[in-house]
């Protein structure tokens, strides 16, 4: 019902800037995460979409209104906060009518709409409760339906599942999941420093880092194709494996790379100016890392320092010469290793990721170059 | 065996009794001799053995007299009109100054000078303002061509004139209470209310207040008893009159000893006063009682659902 359209949002506390000119666009009925370590603005930039904070310079327009001056609370948006924030001293039900109490609307329509989200939440029982007498995952719940009766435009979720337990916490996401499903028409804009959570909800990511977007891109686009060094390995959990090397050879269509352990990998990628010498660093994620065969080109030696058997997975830190952390590798199934055996580690051509010495995708360089 | 086993149970008390002891003679000592000698009909010139035992004459006596019961209803309107009036101004001041200025800090600090000071300080001073040819206030009404106002000559006027000193030295101490409390206040759940749409004055009455309201209730019976027992400001300003109408409680109770000599009645009017402020003191820990008895059935309520 609402696409929002974020142009060179900066928003300063006295001398410190902590957006940086934000662009973004955000379609009608996306669901859309902001992800990214703490201090990255996330929080800041969702705030500023909410109105609770003013931007310092840029145009922030929601439904093709700009709304850089207008109040949160015509805004056409609700939040629902990492703290919950209710209003301790009323009821489930007072929490969710008060937004509709004070925008005037009729006694049957409060009553309507409020057993309508106390339906979708499980909410019935509880509705003359205090919120000190509920658990926290049913507090989170009367925030989100808090939330649904203010029928927004768009929904905004600051960290919601932060303050639950582990359980509770996959519970509430696939609800929050399901919310989404039945409200095709909303725009969601969640924020999360949780990449799991910003991967199974999302239909776009949105990465920040210091005040900057890192990259945009749905969750298996992230995935698999990192725009640099921050975003490969902040998406994927484990994180990526990243090796120092140096182009050895680049032609059309591949580039050879010497990794630091000894081992040696060719990436499938167009040349995009690399020349041999010039340093690279190889990325190969846990999962993609297997034991070399015989007859295949290791790209990691070394020994292993710690092994973690899960039963579906099992986890071999690698120790390799001169490479400080471990080099990890996810196996599937159960591998009985020994601590402090050699070993030598391979992956598919088209699983490495090559990024130049400022760290960006070298891959993505190249077509970019493509495409102009 | 037992004997060891007993030892330890008395541990605790043990090392309570110091304590225990000094509360007895400090408090409970005093308490119990006031009210025995409320009994009594008993001059300063007599030992206390010398007094006569009259059982409640002096209660009967207090019943009786006039002067008594215009002190005891000038202490009730005093207590409840400035109590009133500091509540509003305290917390209103709380509510405006609650903001991130530069000097608000500064501002703060000042606010609350006037609950430093000591209250017979504060009682000269306000005299001195309130004389009626060289005060402060008579001289400036004069400047503007006005009339003087007898402040302390009138009855009507020396009982807003005290109003006004207590008003003066003690909203500060509600405006620092109330201003904690606010700040204590959730910031989302005011946020939230931002989202909801609710103005400020809403966000007032309708969030802050009531989620402010244990820490006002606790504050406003620490100030109502306090009311009750000033002295020192009133004796320096008025000394009780013109007539009785200033003579709060306490100063009855000061003069029914010191000036008429009777022990025994100045002590059973002592103990109507503590009467009446245990009155409030258990009314206002049923308060709380209530209030916790009330979380505790919920939250059963709702570990039971989660059985």
């Amino acid at each position: 019902m609402a696409d929002l359209k974020l142009t060179k949002i900066v928003k300063s506390y006295g001398d410190v800037e902590v957006l940086h000119g934000i662009d973004l666009e955000i379609e009608s009925g996306e669901f859309v995460v902001f992800v990214g370590p703490s201090g990255c603005g996330k929080s800041t930039l969702l705030r500023t979409i909410a109105g609770l904070e003013r931007i310092t310079a840029g145009t922030m327009e929601i439904d093709g209104r700009v709304v850089n001056n207008i109040p949160p609370s015509e805004r056409g948006i609700a939040m629902v906060f990492q703290t919950y924030a209710l209003y301790p001293h009323m009821t489930v039900y007072d929490n969710m009518a008060f937004g509709m109490r004070l925008a005037k609307k009729s006694k049957q329509e409060i009553e309507d709409r409020v057993r309508n989200a106390a339906d979708i939440l499980q909410l019935g029982p509880y509705l003359d409760r205090l919120p000190k007498a509920l658990s926290g995952g049913q507090r989170q719940r009367v925030a989100i339906g808090r939330a649904i009766c203010r029928d927004p435009k768009v929904f905004l979720f600051d960290e919601p599942l932060s303050n639950l337990d582990a359980a509770l916490r996959v519970a509430t996401r696939i609800e929050i999941a399901k919310l989404n499903e039945t409200m095709p028409d909303t725009t969601m804009i969640y924020v999360t420093h949780d990449q799991v959570e910003a991967m199974t909800l999302a239909d776009r990511i949105v990465v920040l880092r210091g005040g900057y977007v890192e990259q945009v891109g749905a969750p298996m686009d992230l995935y698999h194709k990192p725009a640099n060094l921050f975003v490969a390995q902040f998406i994927g959990s484990p994180a990526m494996n990243i090796l120092d090397g140096s182009v050895a050879s680049a032609s059309s269509g591949k580039i050879a790379v010497d990794v630091e352990s000894g081992g040696k990998a060719t990436v499938p990628i167009a040349g995009a100016g690399a020349k041999a010498g010039d340093a690279v660093k190889l990325g190969v994620r846990p999962e993609d890392l297997r034991i070399a065969g015989k007859g295949e080109t290791p790209i990691v030696n070394g020994t292993i320092d710690i092994v973690e058997a899960l039963g579906e997975v099992t986890l071999l830190y690698v120790q390799v010469e001169g490479h400080e952390e471990a080099v990890l590798a996810k196996l599937p199934g159960y591998h009985q290793v020994e601590r402090g055996t050699a070993i030598s580690l391979t992956a598919d051509a088209e699983q490495l990721h090559l990024f130049d010495s400022d760290g960006q995708s070298m891959a993505r360089k190249a077509e970019a170059k493509e495409a102009a | 065996m037992s004997v060891a086993i007993k030892a330890n149970r008395l541990t605790p008390y043990m090392f309570l009794a110091p304590a225990g002891i000094i509360l007895i003679f400090a408090l409970l000592y005093p308490i119990g001799y006031m009210i025995y000698a409320s009994f009594l009909d008993w001059s300063p010139s007599q030992r206390i053995g010398q007094a006569e035992f009259i059982g409640f004459r002096n209660y009967v006596n207090l019943w009786g007299d006039e002067a008594f019961r215009e002190s005891f209803w000038v202490t009730i309107r005093f207590a409840a009109i400035v109590v009133t009036l500091e509540m509003v101004l305290g917390v209103g001041l709380a509510l405006l100054l609650d903001r991130n200025i530069k000097g608000m800090a500064m501002l703060r600090t000042v606010f609350i000078l006037p609950m430093m000071i000591a209250p017979i300080v504060v009682g000269l001073m306000w005299r001195y303002m309130y004389h009626p040819t060289v005060g402060i206030f008579n001289r400036t009404l004069k400047n503007f061509g006005f009339e003087g106002i007898p402040w302390l000559s009138d009855s009507t006027w020396s009982f807003i004139a005290i109003v006004i000193a207590d008003v003066w030295q003690w909203t500060p101490f509600i405006f620092i209470l109330a201003l904690a409390a606010m700040q204590s206040l959730p910031r989302s759940a005011l946020e939230a209310a931002e989202i909801d749409g609710a103005n400020e004055w809403q966000k007032i009455v309708m969030i802050k207040l009531p989620l402010m309201m244990p820490v006002l209730i606790v504050t406003l019976l620490l100030r109502l008893i306090d009311a009750f027992k000033v002295l020192e400001v009133i004796l320096v300003l008025t000394n009780g009159g013109p007539g009785l109408s200033t003579e709060i409680l306490a100063l009855r109770i000061f003069r029914t000893a010191q000036e008429f000599q009777e022990l025994g009645e100045a002590a059973a009017m002592s103990n109507l006063l503590l009467m009446m402020l245990m009155a409030l003191t258990i009314g206002m820990f049923a308060y709380s009682r209530v209030q916790e008895a009330r979380l505790a059935r919920q939250r059963a309520a709702v570990e039971k659902d989660a059985d």
